[in-house]
């Protein structure tokens, strides 16, 4: 009824005013359509800077008023940076412990999200709450008694603290899955059941295979989360033959002269956030889904 | 009739069973990645421990350190409870705000929302070189423009009081997730609301403030704690920006005490102070959960 109404009021007004509405309207789309376009192009302009700084020569880096467009361009900083540093070795380190914790969440979530969402045993809502209580755990609680335990254990320099957590759950991935999980028609469940399947094969056959956008989500946020972490690494690796990006990219800076450094340092960090905007842009749509369902139901 | 019971009782035994079996990696995991370090953090911080040697009981000397000598830890706290305080509310408020200029009915709005979101998933180590160099004094973007126009140059991070604000100058500018949040929120209010607004003579102001703020309320509590989880536990940025300088303006909690555990080998005060950081987390997100009974609104259903 209201809407109606509303409807009807707008109507009558707009066939009153015409020519002042119009007016109005148009005023205040370019007032919007300029001021998004200024505040992106302020988000936008760091990485465009970084972008522009990374095909300089360094004449070109000192000049003021800055200059946007380089001319010459020079594409040669990024194969230079792979002589001063190993910078190959580091992407390289980088897969070899983003992509096993990813592996690691995608096995632990999926099995402990299965349990919370689907299997009714008692306890299960206070382990559950539990579980998203230690979301409000700061890292820096735990840091010092894992780095002693993994010391005694022989794992400094390896990336083995770094992976094995990954594959005993994650609150937030766990959360997640289970949120996903949860909507998933439980007569599915019940007439595999009736057939005789197992738990395990429920989980397997049906329940991975229609939660793959969730999936995909929360392997390529682990992914990313590893790719950008630097706590981590920075506290288990210590040997240059170990350092992923995140360490190797400061072990640049510090072979440098200072004032030689950012044409160098551009392309590096280019080179780094590179293969995540590539992720992003083939995922854009989960990566957005991802995120809405947990901050809509948390 | 005790038959039945009996098979009752083992029926729920033999779910427990496959509930756990299915939860034992959370399970295992939180026994040993959460519960036993903060047990043994506990019994480190009333230690003192250098790694080398075997911890020494010493009670609560690391606590009583804390709090009443270390004129450090002040100065640390103070810091870190500034940039909650005006970091947290100013990332949430331009999210908000970005979120709703996006919520419009606009051309390119994916073009402009992949612009607002991507700063946030960067690594923060490549967001630490971009920044070095866009707040680079001489050469640096802003001050190089500045320049140009004949302005005053800003010290930016290399002057005491304005380096906490440059940090959450990074922190503004990488709010995606935030924005992501808050946009699927306001796709969420129903549009009746606003014929209903605009019926009793709303005008866009009293819609935003009295219709879309409420409306969006249970979002902006959860970027709220979690803004405030996140920003108590600040690390990277700060420790390669500006490692704590200048003259301390930017050592923030996580910071010292990564260098009392790291670089001095305190690790019985690290851990003391580790405690300290979880009894300020776990409080102040209870007290923001409390006090959201008061402007929360859960009205989803009565629509």
């Amino acid at each position: 009824m209201a809407q109606v109404l509303a409807r009807e009021l707008r109507v009558g007004r707009r066939a009153a005013h015409t020519r002042a509405y119009l007016i109005r309207r148009i005023i205040s789309r370019t007032a919007l359509y300029v001021f998004v376009s200024l505040m992106s192009l302020v988000f936008a302009a760091p990485l465009l800077w970084m972008l522009s700084t990374s095909l300089k020569d360094d004449p070109q880096v000192y000049r003021v008023p800055p200059i946007w467009i380089p001319h010459p361009i020079r594409p040669a900083n990024y194969v230079e940076i792979f002589t001063r540093r190993p910078m190959g070795m580091y992407f390289l380190n980088t897969l070899r412990y983003a992509l096993p914790t990813a592996a690691g969440v995608l096995i632990s979530c999926s099995l402990v999200a299965y349990s919370f969402a689907r299997l009714r045993w008692p306890g299960r809502d206070a382990l559950f709450f539990l579980c998203l209580a230690t979301m409000m755990i700061p890292y820096q609680v735990t840091m010092i008694p894992l780095y002693i335990t993994f010391k005694t254990l022989g794992w400094i320099n390896t990336y083995l603290p770094l992976v094995v957590p990954a594959f005993f759950g994650n609150a937030y991935y766990i959360f997640l899955l289970r949120q996903f999980f949860a909507t998933i028609p439980e007569e599915l469940s019940d007439a595999a059941r009736v057939d005789g399947c197992s738990e395990g094969r429920i989980l397997l056959r049906i329940i991975l295979p229609l939660s793959k956008p969730a999936l995909a989500v929360v392997g390529l946020f682990q992914f990313m989360g590893a790719w950008n972490d630097y706590l981590g690494p920075l506290i288990y690796l210590s040997r240059e033959d170990m350092f992923p990006l995140a360490l190797g990219l400061q072990s640049l800076r510090a072979s440098f002269q200072e004032k030689l450094v950012w044409p160098y340092m551009m392309a590096a960090s280019t080179m780094m956030i590179l293969p995540v905007i590539i992720i992003f842009f083939l995922a854009q749509r989960s990566f957005i889904e991802g995120i809405t369902v947990t901050g809509l139901k948390g | 009739m005790g038959g039945a019971a009996k098979r009752r009782g083992h029926k729920q035994l033999a779910a427990l069973g496959q509930g756990l079996l299915f939860a034992s990696p959370w399970v295992l995991g939180f026994l040993a990645f959460t519960a036993y370090p903060m047990v043994a953090s506990l019994y480190y911080s009333l230690t003192s421990y250098d790694v080398l040697r075997p911890p020494r009981f010493i009670g609560l000397e690391n606590f009583r350190f804390m709090l009443f000598s270390d004129s450090l830890f002040r100065i640390v706290l103070g810091n870190t409870v500034w940039f909650v305080v005006v970091g947290v509310p100013s990332g949430l408020v331009i999210a908000f705000l970005l979120a709703n200029l996006l919520n419009t009915d606009m051309k390119a709005r994916p073009v402009f929302r992949t612009i607002f979101y991507l700063p946030a998933i960067l690594p923060a180590v490549a967001s630490a070189e971009v920044w070095r160099w866009v707040y680079n004094p001489r050469y640096g973007l802003i001050n190089s423009v500045l320049k140009s126009w004949g302005l005053a140059t800003i010290p930016w991070l290399s002057s005491p009081a304005l380096a906490k604000p440059s940090l959450v100058i990074i922190h503004c500018w990488a709010q995606g997730t935030a924005i992501v949040i808050f946009l699927a929120a306001l796709q969420d209010v129903p549009r009746t609301l606003y014929d209903a607004a605009v019926v009793d003579g709303a005008n866009g102001w009293n819609r935003f403030w009295h219709v879309t703020v409420p409306m969006c309320t249970p979002s902006i509590l959860f970027v709220a704690i979690t803004g405030l989880i996140g920003m108590f536990q600040y690390f990277t940025l700060g420790w390669l920006l500006t490692q704590g300088g200048p003259n301390n303006a930017t050592e923030f909690y996580s910071m010292y005490l990564y260098r009392n555990a790291f670089r001095y080998f305190k690790m019985g005060y690290a851990s003391a102070l580790a405690w300290g950081l979880f009894v300020i987390v776990v409080s102040c997100t209870i007290a923001l959960m409390r006090s959201s009974a008061r402007w929360v609104y859960y009205g989803g259903e009565a629509l």
